[in-house]
Protein backbone atom coordinates (compact mmCIF):
# COMPACT_ATOMS: atom_id res chain seq x y z
CA UNK A 1 0.00 0.00 0.00
CA UNK A 2 2.73 2.37 0.87
CA UNK A 3 4.57 1.94 -2.42
CA UNK A 4 1.74 3.68 -4.21
CA UNK A 5 1.60 6.42 -1.66
CA UNK A 6 5.29 7.12 -1.58
CA UNK A 7 5.27 8.68 -5.00
CA UNK A 8 2.79 11.33 -3.89
CA UNK A 9 4.67 13.02 -1.15
CA UNK A 10 7.27 11.48 1.10
CA UNK A 11 7.33 13.05 4.58
CA UNK A 12 10.85 14.33 4.03
CA UNK A 13 10.19 15.94 0.71
CA UNK A 14 10.93 19.61 0.68
CA UNK A 15 13.06 19.58 3.80
CA UNK A 16 16.55 18.54 2.66
CA UNK A 17 18.94 20.99 4.29
CA UNK A 18 20.28 23.56 1.89
CA UNK A 19 18.11 22.34 -0.95
CA UNK A 20 16.94 25.83 -1.80
CA UNK A 21 20.25 27.56 -1.16
CA UNK A 22 21.84 27.70 2.28
CA UNK A 23 21.90 31.49 2.43
CA UNK A 24 18.16 31.85 2.89
CA UNK A 25 16.74 32.37 6.37
CA UNK A 26 14.79 29.38 7.66
CA UNK A 27 11.38 30.99 7.41
CA UNK A 28 11.81 31.81 3.75
CA UNK A 29 13.10 28.38 2.89
CA UNK A 30 10.17 26.81 4.66
CA UNK A 31 7.68 28.90 2.74
CA UNK A 32 9.17 28.06 -0.62
CA UNK A 33 9.01 24.37 0.23
CA UNK A 34 5.46 24.74 1.47
CA UNK A 35 4.34 26.24 -1.82
CA UNK A 36 5.86 23.36 -3.73
CA UNK A 37 4.18 20.81 -1.51
CA UNK A 38 0.82 22.52 -1.86
CA UNK A 39 1.13 22.34 -5.61
CA UNK A 40 2.07 18.65 -5.58
CA UNK A 41 -1.00 17.96 -3.44
CA UNK A 42 -3.28 20.04 -5.68
CA UNK A 43 -3.88 17.16 -8.02
CA UNK A 44 -5.47 15.07 -5.26
CA UNK A 45 -9.22 15.37 -4.76
CA UNK A 46 -9.23 15.18 -0.97
CA UNK A 47 -13.00 15.36 -0.67
CA UNK A 48 -13.26 12.25 -2.81
CA UNK A 49 -10.57 10.47 -0.75
CA UNK A 50 -12.43 11.26 2.48
CA UNK A 51 -15.65 10.01 0.87
CA UNK A 52 -13.89 6.68 0.17
CA UNK A 53 -12.89 6.43 3.83
CA UNK A 54 -16.44 7.30 4.87
CA UNK A 55 -18.33 5.03 2.46
CA UNK A 56 -16.00 2.07 1.96
CA UNK A 57 -13.69 2.17 5.01
CA UNK A 58 -11.02 2.26 2.31
CA UNK A 59 -7.67 1.70 4.00
CA UNK A 60 -5.73 2.67 0.90
CA UNK A 61 -7.48 6.04 0.66
CA UNK A 62 -6.80 6.53 4.36
CA UNK A 63 -3.10 5.83 3.77
CA UNK A 64 -2.99 8.66 1.23
CA UNK A 65 -4.57 11.03 3.76
CA UNK A 66 -2.20 9.81 6.45
CA UNK A 67 0.91 10.24 4.34
CA UNK A 68 0.06 13.84 3.51
CA UNK A 69 -1.59 15.13 6.68
CA UNK A 70 -0.11 13.23 9.65
CA UNK A 71 3.37 14.84 9.34
CA UNK A 72 1.70 18.26 9.06
CA UNK A 73 -0.54 17.70 12.04
CA UNK A 74 2.50 16.55 14.05
CA UNK A 75 4.41 19.69 13.03
CA UNK A 76 1.41 21.87 13.92
CA UNK A 77 1.20 20.29 17.38
CA UNK A 78 4.93 20.70 17.97
CA UNK A 79 4.80 24.35 16.93
CA UNK A 80 1.94 24.72 19.41
CA UNK A 81 4.12 23.50 22.26
CA UNK A 82 3.81 19.69 22.30
CA UNK A 83 6.97 17.62 22.74
CA UNK A 84 7.72 15.11 19.95
CA UNK A 85 6.29 12.03 21.68
CA UNK A 86 3.07 13.80 22.66
CA UNK A 87 2.79 15.28 19.15
CA UNK A 88 3.22 11.80 17.65
CA UNK A 89 0.53 10.34 19.88
CA UNK A 90 -1.88 13.23 19.31
CA UNK A 91 -1.29 13.16 15.54
CA UNK A 92 -2.20 9.45 15.52
CA UNK A 93 -5.35 10.25 17.50
CA UNK A 94 -6.24 13.06 15.07
CA UNK A 95 -5.84 10.69 12.12
CA UNK A 96 -7.96 8.04 13.87
CA UNK A 97 -10.62 10.72 14.44
CA UNK A 98 -10.62 11.47 10.68
CA UNK A 99 -11.54 7.85 10.06
CA UNK A 100 -14.23 7.80 12.73
CA UNK A 101 -15.80 11.16 11.86
CA UNK A 102 -15.49 11.04 8.07
CA UNK A 103 -19.32 11.18 7.89
CA UNK A 104 -19.25 14.66 9.49
CA UNK A 105 -17.06 16.21 6.78
CA UNK A 106 -19.01 18.74 4.69
CA UNK A 107 -16.97 19.69 1.59
CA UNK A 108 -19.38 22.56 0.79
CA UNK A 109 -18.32 24.34 3.97
CA UNK A 110 -14.71 23.27 4.53
CA UNK A 111 -11.76 21.96 2.56
CA UNK A 112 -10.07 18.78 3.79
CA UNK A 113 -7.16 20.71 5.31
CA UNK A 114 -9.62 23.06 7.07
CA UNK A 115 -11.53 20.14 8.54
CA UNK A 116 -8.34 18.41 9.62
CA UNK A 117 -7.11 21.66 11.17
CA UNK A 118 -10.25 21.85 13.33
CA UNK A 119 -9.74 18.28 14.55
CA UNK A 120 -6.04 18.90 15.31
CA UNK A 121 -6.90 22.14 17.09
CA UNK A 122 -9.51 20.41 19.26
CA UNK A 123 -7.01 17.70 20.17
CA UNK A 124 -4.46 20.37 21.09
CA UNK A 125 -6.94 22.14 23.39
CA UNK A 126 -7.84 18.81 25.06
CA UNK A 127 -4.38 17.37 25.43
CA UNK A 128 -2.08 20.35 25.75
CA UNK A 129 -4.18 23.20 27.13
CA UNK A 130 -6.42 20.84 29.16
CA UNK A 131 -9.34 23.10 28.39
CA UNK A 132 -12.77 22.63 26.94
CA UNK A 133 -13.88 24.43 23.79
CA UNK A 134 -17.64 24.28 23.31
CA UNK A 135 -18.66 23.84 19.65
CA UNK A 136 -21.51 25.71 17.98
CA UNK A 137 -24.75 23.88 17.40
CA UNK A 138 -24.42 21.45 14.52
CA UNK A 139 -26.11 22.16 11.18
CA UNK A 140 -26.02 18.79 9.42
CA UNK A 141 -27.45 18.00 6.00
CA UNK A 142 -30.55 15.84 6.31
CA UNK A 143 -30.73 12.31 4.84
CA UNK A 144 -32.38 13.55 1.62
CA UNK A 145 -30.35 16.67 1.03
CA UNK A 146 -26.75 16.79 -0.06
CA UNK A 147 -24.36 19.66 -0.68
CA UNK A 148 -24.26 20.92 -4.25
CA UNK A 149 -21.31 19.62 -6.33
CA UNK A 150 -20.69 23.06 -7.87
CA UNK A 151 -20.56 24.60 -4.38
CA UNK A 152 -18.02 21.99 -3.32
CA UNK A 153 -15.78 22.70 -6.29
CA UNK A 154 -15.86 26.48 -5.86
CA UNK A 155 -15.17 26.18 -2.13
CA UNK A 156 -12.14 23.98 -2.75
CA UNK A 157 -10.82 26.48 -5.30
CA UNK A 158 -11.40 29.45 -3.01
CA UNK A 159 -9.66 27.65 -0.14
CA UNK A 160 -6.62 27.12 -2.36
CA UNK A 161 -6.67 30.78 -3.41
CA UNK A 162 -6.76 31.86 0.22
CA UNK A 163 -3.81 29.59 0.92
CA UNK A 164 -1.87 31.25 -1.89
CA UNK A 165 -2.80 34.70 -0.58
CA UNK A 166 -1.53 33.78 2.89
CA UNK A 167 1.69 32.35 1.47
CA UNK A 168 2.36 35.64 -0.32
CA UNK A 169 1.66 37.90 2.67
CA UNK A 170 4.57 40.04 3.90
CA UNK A 171 6.68 38.05 6.39
CA UNK A 172 5.76 40.17 9.39
CA UNK A 173 2.04 39.84 8.82
CA UNK A 174 2.25 36.12 8.18
CA UNK A 175 4.23 35.64 11.38
CA UNK A 176 1.49 37.37 13.38
CA UNK A 177 -1.16 35.10 11.89
CA UNK A 178 0.95 32.02 12.58
CA UNK A 179 1.48 33.18 16.16
CA UNK A 180 -2.27 33.57 16.61
CA UNK A 181 -2.98 30.06 15.26
CA UNK A 182 -0.12 28.32 17.03
CA UNK A 183 -1.42 29.71 20.32
CA UNK A 184 1.13 32.45 21.04
CA UNK A 185 -1.31 35.37 21.01
CA UNK A 186 -4.32 36.05 23.23
CA UNK A 187 -7.50 37.46 21.68
CA UNK A 188 -6.68 40.93 23.00
CA UNK A 189 -3.26 40.74 21.33
CA UNK A 190 -4.73 39.89 17.92
CA UNK A 191 -4.85 43.00 15.75
CA UNK A 192 -8.28 44.42 14.99
CA UNK A 193 -7.37 44.47 11.28
CA UNK A 194 -5.93 41.13 10.23
CA UNK A 195 -5.53 42.16 6.58
CA UNK A 196 -6.61 38.67 5.50
CA UNK A 197 -8.69 38.51 2.28
CA UNK A 198 -11.57 36.49 3.75
CA UNK A 199 -14.55 38.07 1.94
CA UNK A 200 -14.91 35.58 -0.90
CA UNK A 201 -14.55 32.41 1.13
CA UNK A 202 -16.99 33.79 3.71
CA UNK A 203 -19.56 34.49 0.97
CA UNK A 204 -19.20 30.94 -0.39
CA UNK A 205 -19.74 29.39 3.03
CA UNK A 206 -22.66 31.73 3.65
CA UNK A 207 -24.24 30.57 0.38
CA UNK A 208 -23.87 26.93 1.43
CA UNK A 209 -25.47 27.75 4.81
CA UNK A 210 -28.38 29.50 3.08
CA UNK A 211 -28.96 26.42 0.90
CA UNK A 212 -28.81 24.22 3.97
CA UNK A 213 -31.33 26.42 5.84
CA UNK A 214 -33.59 26.30 2.80
CA UNK A 215 -33.32 22.50 2.69
CA UNK A 216 -34.16 22.26 6.40
CA UNK A 217 -37.47 24.12 5.97
CA UNK B 1 -33.35 35.14 14.22
CA UNK B 2 -30.22 35.12 12.17
CA UNK B 3 -31.35 38.04 9.91
CA UNK B 4 -32.24 40.41 12.73
CA UNK B 5 -28.87 40.33 14.49
CA UNK B 6 -27.17 43.75 14.43
CA UNK B 7 -24.16 43.25 16.71
CA UNK B 8 -21.65 40.58 15.73
CA UNK B 9 -18.40 39.06 16.98
CA UNK B 10 -15.12 40.85 16.24
CA UNK B 11 -12.51 39.38 13.90
CA UNK B 12 -10.10 39.05 16.85
CA UNK B 13 -12.57 36.93 18.84
CA UNK B 14 -13.44 34.75 15.85
CA UNK B 15 -9.78 34.22 15.01
CA UNK B 16 -8.91 33.36 18.63
CA UNK B 17 -11.88 30.97 18.81
CA UNK B 18 -10.80 29.36 15.55
CA UNK B 19 -7.24 29.08 16.86
CA UNK B 20 -8.58 27.60 20.10
CA UNK B 21 -6.91 30.08 22.43
CA UNK B 22 -9.92 31.66 24.18
CA UNK B 23 -10.76 30.96 27.81
CA UNK B 24 -13.59 28.43 28.05
CA UNK B 25 -16.18 31.04 29.17
CA UNK B 26 -15.46 33.13 26.05
CA UNK B 27 -15.49 30.06 23.79
CA UNK B 28 -18.92 29.19 25.17
CA UNK B 29 -20.21 32.70 24.40
CA UNK B 30 -18.76 32.64 20.86
CA UNK B 31 -20.20 29.14 20.26
CA UNK B 32 -23.62 30.32 21.50
CA UNK B 33 -23.60 33.40 19.22
CA UNK B 34 -22.43 31.39 16.19
CA UNK B 35 -25.26 28.92 16.85
CA UNK B 36 -27.70 31.84 16.44
CA UNK B 37 -25.94 33.77 13.64
CA UNK B 38 -25.19 32.33 10.18
CA UNK B 39 -23.16 35.42 9.24
CA UNK B 40 -20.67 34.75 12.04
CA UNK B 41 -20.81 31.00 11.33
CA UNK B 42 -19.63 31.78 7.79
CA UNK B 43 -16.96 34.19 9.06
CA UNK B 44 -15.77 31.51 11.47
CA UNK B 45 -15.58 29.09 8.53
CA UNK B 46 -13.32 31.60 6.77
CA UNK B 47 -11.02 31.78 9.82
CA UNK B 48 -10.94 27.96 10.04
CA UNK B 49 -9.88 27.99 6.38
CA UNK B 50 -6.88 30.11 7.39
CA UNK B 51 -5.97 27.42 9.94
CA UNK B 52 -6.30 24.79 7.21
CA UNK B 53 -4.01 26.79 4.93
CA UNK B 54 -1.41 27.05 7.71
CA UNK B 55 -1.54 23.26 8.27
CA UNK B 56 -1.07 22.80 4.53
CA UNK B 57 1.88 25.20 4.42
CA UNK B 58 3.61 24.25 7.64
CA UNK B 59 6.85 22.29 7.59
CA UNK B 60 6.38 18.55 8.11
CA UNK B 61 7.71 16.39 10.93
CA UNK B 62 8.29 12.74 10.14
CA UNK B 63 5.95 10.31 11.88
CA UNK B 64 7.31 7.33 13.82
CA UNK B 65 8.07 4.24 11.73
CA UNK B 66 5.12 2.15 12.93
CA UNK B 67 2.79 5.13 13.03
CA UNK B 68 0.32 4.06 10.37
CA UNK B 69 -0.13 0.59 11.86
CA UNK B 70 -0.45 2.09 15.34
CA UNK B 71 -3.17 4.42 14.04
CA UNK B 72 -5.04 1.53 12.37
CA UNK B 73 -4.85 -0.31 15.70
CA UNK B 74 -6.36 2.73 17.46
CA UNK B 75 -9.18 2.75 14.91
CA UNK B 76 -9.86 -0.97 15.29
CA UNK B 77 -9.82 -0.81 19.09
CA UNK B 78 -11.98 2.30 19.40
CA UNK B 79 -15.58 2.20 20.52
CA UNK B 80 -17.93 3.51 17.83
CA UNK B 81 -18.10 7.33 18.20
CA UNK B 82 -21.34 8.75 19.47
CA UNK B 83 -22.45 11.93 17.68
CA UNK B 84 -20.35 14.32 19.72
CA UNK B 85 -21.38 17.67 18.32
CA UNK B 86 -24.17 19.47 20.11
CA UNK B 87 -27.57 19.31 18.43
CA UNK B 88 -30.45 21.52 19.56
CA UNK B 89 -33.27 19.74 21.33
CA UNK B 90 -35.80 22.56 21.00
CA UNK B 91 -36.15 25.33 23.55
CA UNK B 92 -34.68 28.83 23.72
CA UNK B 93 -31.03 28.20 24.59
CA UNK B 94 -28.50 27.37 21.86
CA UNK B 95 -27.22 23.77 22.13
CA UNK B 96 -23.78 24.56 23.64
CA UNK B 97 -25.52 26.45 26.47
CA UNK B 98 -28.01 23.63 26.98
CA UNK B 99 -25.01 21.38 27.54
CA UNK B 100 -23.72 23.60 30.36
CA UNK B 101 -27.13 24.19 31.94
CA UNK B 102 -28.21 20.57 31.63
CA UNK B 103 -31.44 21.55 29.87
CA UNK B 104 -33.28 24.66 28.75
CA UNK B 105 -34.55 27.74 30.66
CA UNK B 106 -36.43 25.71 33.27
CA UNK B 107 -33.22 23.89 34.24
CA UNK B 108 -31.31 27.08 35.13
CA UNK B 109 -30.57 27.38 38.87
CA UNK B 110 -31.07 31.13 39.39
CA UNK B 111 -29.67 32.97 42.44
CA UNK B 112 -31.10 36.42 43.24
CA UNK B 113 -28.50 39.22 43.36
CA UNK B 114 -30.79 42.13 44.22
CA UNK B 115 -33.37 44.40 42.57
CA UNK B 116 -35.00 41.45 40.86
CA UNK B 117 -31.84 40.59 38.95
CA UNK B 118 -30.83 36.91 39.08
CA UNK B 119 -27.75 35.06 37.91
CA UNK B 120 -26.49 31.51 37.37
CA UNK B 121 -22.74 30.93 37.13
CA UNK B 122 -21.82 28.21 34.65
CA UNK B 123 -19.02 25.71 35.33
CA UNK B 124 -16.03 26.77 33.21
CA UNK B 125 -12.28 27.02 33.71
CA UNK B 126 -11.27 29.79 36.12
CA UNK B 127 -9.43 32.08 33.67
CA UNK B 128 -12.79 33.66 32.85
CA UNK B 129 -16.34 33.48 34.18
CA UNK B 130 -19.58 32.77 32.32
CA UNK B 131 -22.93 33.59 33.90
CA UNK B 132 -26.52 33.72 32.80
CA UNK B 133 -28.27 36.94 33.85
CA UNK B 134 -31.99 37.44 34.30
CA UNK B 135 -32.99 41.11 34.24
CA UNK B 136 -36.71 41.88 34.73
CA UNK B 137 -38.18 44.08 32.00
CA UNK B 138 -37.37 47.72 32.82
CA UNK B 139 -34.72 46.90 35.47
CA UNK B 140 -31.07 47.98 35.33
CA UNK B 141 -27.78 46.22 36.01
CA UNK B 142 -25.74 48.51 38.31
CA UNK B 143 -23.42 50.97 36.52
CA UNK B 144 -20.10 49.21 36.02
CA UNK B 145 -16.78 49.31 34.18
CA UNK B 146 -14.45 46.49 33.13
CA UNK B 147 -10.83 45.64 33.77
CA UNK B 148 -10.67 43.10 30.99
CA UNK B 149 -13.21 42.13 28.34
CA UNK B 150 -16.91 41.51 28.91
CA UNK B 151 -19.03 39.73 26.29
CA UNK B 152 -22.81 39.95 26.67
CA UNK B 153 -25.05 37.85 24.42
CA UNK B 154 -28.80 38.47 24.50
CA UNK B 155 -30.84 35.26 24.53
CA UNK B 156 -34.30 36.73 25.20
CA UNK B 157 -35.74 40.25 25.47
CA UNK B 158 -33.44 43.22 24.91
CA UNK B 159 -31.38 45.78 26.77
CA UNK B 160 -30.05 49.22 25.96
CA UNK B 161 -27.02 51.00 27.34
CA UNK B 162 -24.88 54.03 26.50
CA UNK B 163 -23.71 52.26 23.31
CA UNK B 164 -26.85 50.94 21.61
CA UNK B 165 -29.81 48.60 21.83
CA UNK B 166 -29.11 44.86 21.94
CA UNK B 167 -31.80 42.33 20.99
CA UNK B 168 -31.88 38.52 20.72
CA UNK B 169 -28.65 37.14 19.24
CA UNK B 170 -26.83 40.48 19.54
CA UNK B 171 -23.48 40.47 21.31
CA UNK B 172 -21.91 43.46 23.06
CA UNK B 173 -18.12 43.47 23.38
CA UNK B 174 -17.03 45.79 26.20
CA UNK B 175 -13.48 46.56 27.26
CA UNK B 176 -11.88 48.79 29.89
CA UNK B 177 -12.92 51.96 28.01
CA UNK B 178 -16.62 51.35 28.61
CA UNK B 179 -18.62 52.23 31.73
CA UNK B 180 -22.21 51.28 31.16
CA UNK B 181 -25.59 50.74 32.80
CA UNK B 182 -27.53 48.17 30.79
CA UNK B 183 -31.31 48.59 31.21
CA UNK B 184 -33.71 45.84 30.15
CA UNK B 185 -36.43 46.95 27.72
CA UNK B 186 -40.10 46.80 28.57
CA UNK B 187 -41.76 43.64 27.28
CA UNK B 188 -40.15 40.25 27.84
CA UNK B 189 -37.71 39.88 30.75
CA UNK B 190 -34.14 39.97 29.46
CA UNK B 191 -31.96 36.85 29.64
CA UNK B 192 -28.27 37.20 28.73
CA UNK B 193 -25.10 35.20 28.77
CA UNK B 194 -22.20 37.31 30.09
CA UNK B 195 -18.54 36.31 30.09
CA UNK B 196 -15.75 38.28 31.78
CA UNK B 197 -12.03 37.66 32.13
CA UNK B 198 -11.65 40.06 35.10
CA UNK B 199 -14.00 41.19 37.88
CA UNK B 200 -16.36 44.05 37.00
CA UNK B 201 -15.82 47.48 38.60
CA UNK B 202 -19.00 48.89 40.09
CA UNK B 203 -19.44 52.64 40.51
CA UNK B 204 -21.57 52.62 43.64
CA UNK B 205 -20.75 51.22 47.06
CA UNK B 206 -23.48 48.64 47.66
CA UNK B 207 -22.71 46.37 44.67
CA UNK B 208 -19.00 46.77 45.46
CA UNK B 209 -19.51 45.45 48.99
CA UNK B 210 -21.70 42.63 47.71
CA UNK B 211 -19.27 41.71 44.93
CA UNK B 212 -17.06 39.18 46.77
CA UNK B 213 -20.13 37.27 47.97
CA UNK B 214 -21.88 37.26 44.61
CA UNK B 215 -18.78 36.50 42.55
CA UNK B 216 -19.71 39.17 40.04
Amino acid sequence: MYTEVDTLDSPNLGMPPGHHGGARPDAVRRRKCATQMTQSADTIDWAQIIARVRDDKDKQAFAILFEHFAPRVKAFLMRSGADPSMAEECAQEVMATLWQKAHLFDPARASASTWIFTIARNRRIDAIRKQKRPDPEDLPWGPEEEPDQADILVLQQESEKLGEAIASLPDKQKELIEKAYFGDLSHSEIAAETGLPLGTIKSRIRLALDRLRHAMK
Amino acid sequence: MTDTIQHHLSDALLMAYSAGTLPEAFSLTVAAHVSMCDECRARLGAFDTVGGALIEQTETVQMAEDSFEATMARINNAEPEPQARPVRRGGLLPAPLQDYVGGDLDAIQWKPIGMGVKQAILPTSRDATARLLYIPAGAAVPDHGHRGTELTLVLQGAFADEVDRFGPGDIEIANEDLDHTPVAEAGADCICLAATDAPLRFRSLIPRIAQPFLRI
